[in-house]
């Protein structure tokens, strides 16, 4: 009966997260309030992994499909989507091309700015950065 | 057909696994990211209610019990973020810094591009969180205001893309480094590109999975300060 506690917990935090869309005057679905929850309750353990691992990894795994559905109702947008079709497919290439270049040059900035400081500063840090980076290779 | 079906609760589900099962298999095939299973259900599924006349209502009767899963399913997106933790405490600042630079990149580029085609609020706030995970995606674009159905495409779409793009891309603009490609991939292109990213290697895949979740956070306050400005 373990699937019926993990689904419990997870059920659970869904409800409480319901509650606090309803309660909290802002803009934020049901859904991150409770994935901040279950987040928080991880990294305390209050709740511990394996009570919730094997639900959670069901769930997340058969996610696509529960978008189905919604997108199937786009029969019913239309008109909405005839209207704004090249805005979004411009809109779609560039913006998604943009955030890769930013984000990678800059995390890639970030990092090798870090390194190169490890390395100038300290030998030790320096080295053991290296012997990180190789690991991580 | 319609008055039958309308009474059908298990005719929406059904139809839902079977086009979904269809799609994975051929993805299988196929191997490619463009053969995406929830793409090719959908279309299966929209074929189906317009060639037998049946309308979305009756689809929808049985169809909306597997979405009322997406909310305990997004919860448990905690799991995997919460495994990668360590990787967050390594690279704290590259990590943040990154992504935030993404999702500001994110929010500016489509502002700037509503306002040259003029779209109004609701098509505006539809398209903004086009680069985040549709569970997330799908929230934003409801609490404000906007058309849920063409975001969720449009969400599928923009991880197809990224998915296509991501290694000529990063050759190109010399992105490197094993995290950065990462997390460049997971912040442009979600779940759809992490897939792209896992197929890189290890370091990706764990970057880019991460980068879900962290982008998705900080896009919902993000978005609630820029949809005020159209």
């Amino acid at each position: 009966m373990k699937y019926v506690k993990q689904f419990s917990i997870i059920l659970g935090i869904s409800f409480l997260a319901e509650l606090l869309e309803i309660l909290i005057p802002l803009p934020i679905a049901a859904s991150v309030y409770g994935l901040v929850i279950m987040l928080v309750g991880l990294i305390t353990k209050l709740i511990p992994l394996e009570k919730v691992e094997t639900a959670a990894d069901f769930l997340v795994d058969a996610m696509s499909i529960m978008f189905v559905p919604a997108t199937v109702g786009i029969m019913a947008s239309v008109d909405a989507l005839k209207e704004m079709l090249l805005p979004i497919c411009v809109i779609t290439v560039v913006s998604t091309v943009l955030i890769m270049i930013v984000t990678g040059r800059v995390s890639q900035h970030i990092i090798r700015g870090q390194k190169n400081k490890g390395a100038a500063t300290l030998q030790t840090v320096g080295t053991e950065a290296a012997a990180d980076d190789k690991e991580d290779r | 057909m319609n008055e039958i079906l309308s009474q059908s609760i298990f005719f929406g589900i059904a139809i839902t696994l079977v086009t979904y099962e269809i799609g994975l298999w051929i993805k299988q095939k196929t191997g490619k990211a463009i053969a995406n299973p929830l793409l090719i259900s959908v279309i299966l599924i929209v074929a189906v209610l317009l060639l037998f006349h049946i309308d979305y209502e009756t689809y929808a009767n049985g169809a909306q019990y597997i979405s009322i899963f997406l909310t305990p399913a997004t919860v448990s997106l905690a799991v995997p973020l919460y495994r990668q933790l360590e990787l967050l405490k390594t690279y704290p600042k590259a990590i943040f810094g990154g992504i935030i630079a993404g999702v500001l990149t994110a929010m500016v580029s489509v502002f700037a591009l509503s306002l040259m085609f003029g779209l109004n609020h609701e098509q505006y706030v539809t398209l903004l969180p086009k680069s985040i995970t549709t569970a997330i995606g799908m929230g934003i674009s409801e609490k404000m205001g906007g058309i849920v159905t063409i975001t969720v495409v449009v969400i599928i779409v923009t991880g197809i893309l990224g998915n296509i793009l991501a290694e000529t891309i990063c050759r190109l603009c010399k992105i490197e480094d094993p995290i950065a490609k990462g997390l460049a991939i997971g912040t442009s292109a979600h779940a759809l590109g992490t897939a792209k990213a896992m197929e890189l290697g290890e370091i990706e895949g764990a970057m880019s999975s991460l980068s879900i979740v962290v982008c998705g956070i900080l896009t919902v306050i993000s978005v609630s300060i820029f949809a005020n400005f159209i």
